[in-house]
């Protein structure tokens, strides 16, 4: 309760979450306000923002505005899934070595490891070239998210192997409580804030790469996100055109959340590492 | 022997670890690409067997299959067939042994796209222009970077103020955003660079001045591109570590002591560097990946370039070759930085010595 009063207290924090919940409001009711219609062609090919159409239209003569929100959506819904499976997974095998120890840490540190340095831009272009056909969101979230559960497995694994060593866990194996009941009550509680932590950067770093697999093509084939519409933009001449409309908003909307995100990141890190304070 | 020479060890360790992953990296290259269920041969067919009849059809189809080593061969290179008379297909594991020769000899298959030609040949193209893009950017980037980062940490006022902000915004931009902007910006508004391509169009290349100095034009908007994104990310990472630095007792009792401000920053800047240069070890795929999108954005005839039309030609060789590519040289990189680290890093160092690890 403190540390929330606290990171309430920090400008940085307040402002990272604010654009950011904002972002998802807008995803979540903006359909219910506005007529979203992706399909629809219903003006010229890269009409310029006007009052019929407050974001123009793109090369097909579909609203910029209906793609937007439609896009935001399933980024921030990529980003959100992604993030969940690679925190999630990570968290759990990195607890689990970081606590067991003996073989099974060798293991998964090997494992990790091994993951760590394979570049997962190259095991994303890997697996969704072979997937021709049926590239869903989701798949793709779950695709951002099996390649990216390595450094979150290797930082709380880290984290966890430091705690295990201190004193009150012995207190607690004195104690006679089980592994699984220290684990969640003794080392979780601190880990917690750090996992959190992790879950905000995965999930920036999933709307991040699933622009970028977008951007060469590889993006969902059943609906529109932000990387699709600037692929889009970019493979239909847009920039040559003068289309300003057709992906500044789009690439205005993923900095800010991501900025966002990091804005929330870096302020936590002020609040529960007090040595950044100053 | 290798107990005597502790370095040696510590490098031929790590040496074996990296060609562990690099096994690891084939396994996945070659098994990724088959999990969808499209024949590759199916997919060359569907491209040049139009105008064919049934019979010239088949030849061409046993043709390929025979190239790209999808059926079983007897003695005198005939195809084998079953009863029936149809070709017997290779089993995957006997596919991927001969893969994994392969790759292990440096032949990297055909190409789908543009057959015959081989996927080597394709990549010896393009790569001259990958590295002399990519290498310059990221050493250039993560230098000044961590210099910028250090001086935001170490001077905070309004260098933080302004700076700090502005880093966490470009580190916020997807690469490929930011190289988009540029053009846009640059070539398109005030069209003072050019938009695509490595040198203008009419240009054949050669060692001329002409041509060089047109090489040198294109690569302004990409090097930026690049550059300014990744020393921004740097600058973040290494201000946070600076600022611990700085709560550090070393600081602190220079301070006391009156050491000049210079001074106190380079011990500090040697301290920061150090998790700086792991992090670089772990980032560096992230980034020759990011660079590699905005080759593709600028039509930079690179990696990058010839990755992006593989895929949209669903040219399976192609693509595999780009990526095992990619993978060897973020694995070298990694492995350079982890034998700096060992000579750099005091702790790792007398690790080694110990034998300890």
């Amino acid at each position: 309760m403190k540390l929330l009063l606290n990171l309430l207290k920090t400008p940085m924090f307040v402002i990272g979450t604010t654009i950011f919940f904002g972002t998802v409001l807008v995803a979540l009711f903006a359909p219910m306000m506005y007529h979203v219609d992706i399909i629809a062609r219903v003006g010229m090919p890269y009409m310029p923002p006007g009052k019929e159409h407050l974001l123009g239209t793109n090369h097909l003569g579909v609203d910029m505005m209906s793609l937007l929100i439609k896009g935001l959506g399933s980024s921030l819904y990529v980003g959100f899934l992604a993030g969940m499976i690679a925190t999630v997974t990570g968290t759990l095998l990195g607890i689990y070595g970081g606590f067991k120890g003996g073989w099974q840490d060798d293991f998964i540190t090997l494992i990790t490891n091994l993951f760590l340095v394979i570049p997962t831009f190259v095991v994303l272009i890997l697996i969704s070239s072979s997937l021709k056909e049926g590239r869903s969101l989701a798949l793709i979230a779950g695709i951002i998210g099996a390649t990216a559960w390595t450094w979150s497995a290797r930082a709380v694994r880290a984290q966890s192997a430091s705690i295990k060593s201190r004193d009150h866990i012995a207190l607690a194996r004195v104690n006679g409580e089980g592994t699984l009941k220290i684990v969640v009550k003794q080392i979780l509680p601190y880990l917690f804030s750090y996992v959190f932590m992790v879950f905000i950067m995965q999930t920036a770093s999933g709307i991040l790469s699933e622009a970028c697999i977008s951007m060469i093509g590889l993006g969902p084939y059943d609906t529109v996100s932000l990387g699709t519409i600037l692929n889009e933009a970019m493979r239909n001449e847009a920039l040559g055109d003068g289309a300003w409309w057709a992906f500044i908003p789009p690439m205005i909307l993923i900095t800010i959340i991501v900025f966002a995100l990091n804005f929330i990141n870096t302020s936590m890190e002020g609040v529960f590492n007090p040595r950044l304070r100053k | 022997m290798l107990k005597r020479y502790p370095t040696v060890r510590y490098i031929v360790t790590r040496g074996g670890w990296y060609f562990l992953t690099f096994l690891v990296a084939v396994t996945l290259n070659f098994f990724l690409p088959r999990m969808g269920k499209s024949n590759p041969i199916d997919i060359i067919m569907a491209k040049v067997g139009g105008g064919l009849d049934t019979k010239a059809a088949q030849a061409k189809e046993e043709a390929y299959l025979k190239e790209f080593g999808l059926v079983e061969l007897d003695a005198q290179k005939n195809i084998r067939r079953s009863a029936d008379g149809k070709p017997v297909r290779t089993p995957v594991w006997k596919q991927f042994r001969n893969y994994v020769g392969m790759c292990l000899r440096g032949d990297l298959g055909t190409s789908f796209l543009n057959y015959p030609k081989k996927v080597v040949d394709i990549i010896k193209q393009a790569i001259p222009w990958t590295i002399a893009l990519q290498l310059p950017t990221i050493i250039f980037g993560w230098i000044i970077g961590n210099v910028l980062g250090a001086l935001a940490a170490y001077r905070r006022g309004i260098f933080d103020g302004v700076f700090f902000p502005l880093a966490l915004l470009a580190n916020a931009m997807p690469f490929f955003a930011f190289g988009m902007l540029l053009m846009y910006l640059f070539a398109i508004i005030w069209p003072i660079f050019p938009a695509v391509g490595g040198y203008a169009g009419n240009l054949v290349p050669t060692l001329s001045w002409t041509f060089l100095s047109s090489m040198a034009y294109h690569y302004i908007l990409p090097f930026f591109s690049i550059f300014l994104i990744l020393a921004g990310g740097q600058a973040i990472g290494m201000r946070s570590m600076c600022i611990y630095e700085l709560g550090t007792d070393y600081v602190k009792y220079a301070k006391w002591l009156g050491v000049r401000e210079n001074k106190i920053l380079m011990y500090m800047f040697r301290n920061a560097m150090l998790p700086q240069l792991t992090g670089l070890a772990l980032s560096i795929g992230q980034m020759i990946g990011g660079a590699l999108i905005t080759e593709m954005i600028f039509s930079y005839p690179g990696l990058g370039m010839a990755l992006l039309t593989a895929i949209q030609g669903n040219d399976y060789p192609v693509i595999q070759g780009c990526t095992l590519l990619v993978t060897v040289s973020v694995l070298c990189a990694n492995f350079i930085v982890d034998i700096l680290i060992g000579f750099l890093d005091p702790r790792v160092k007398a690790g080694i010595a110990g034998g300890g690890k």
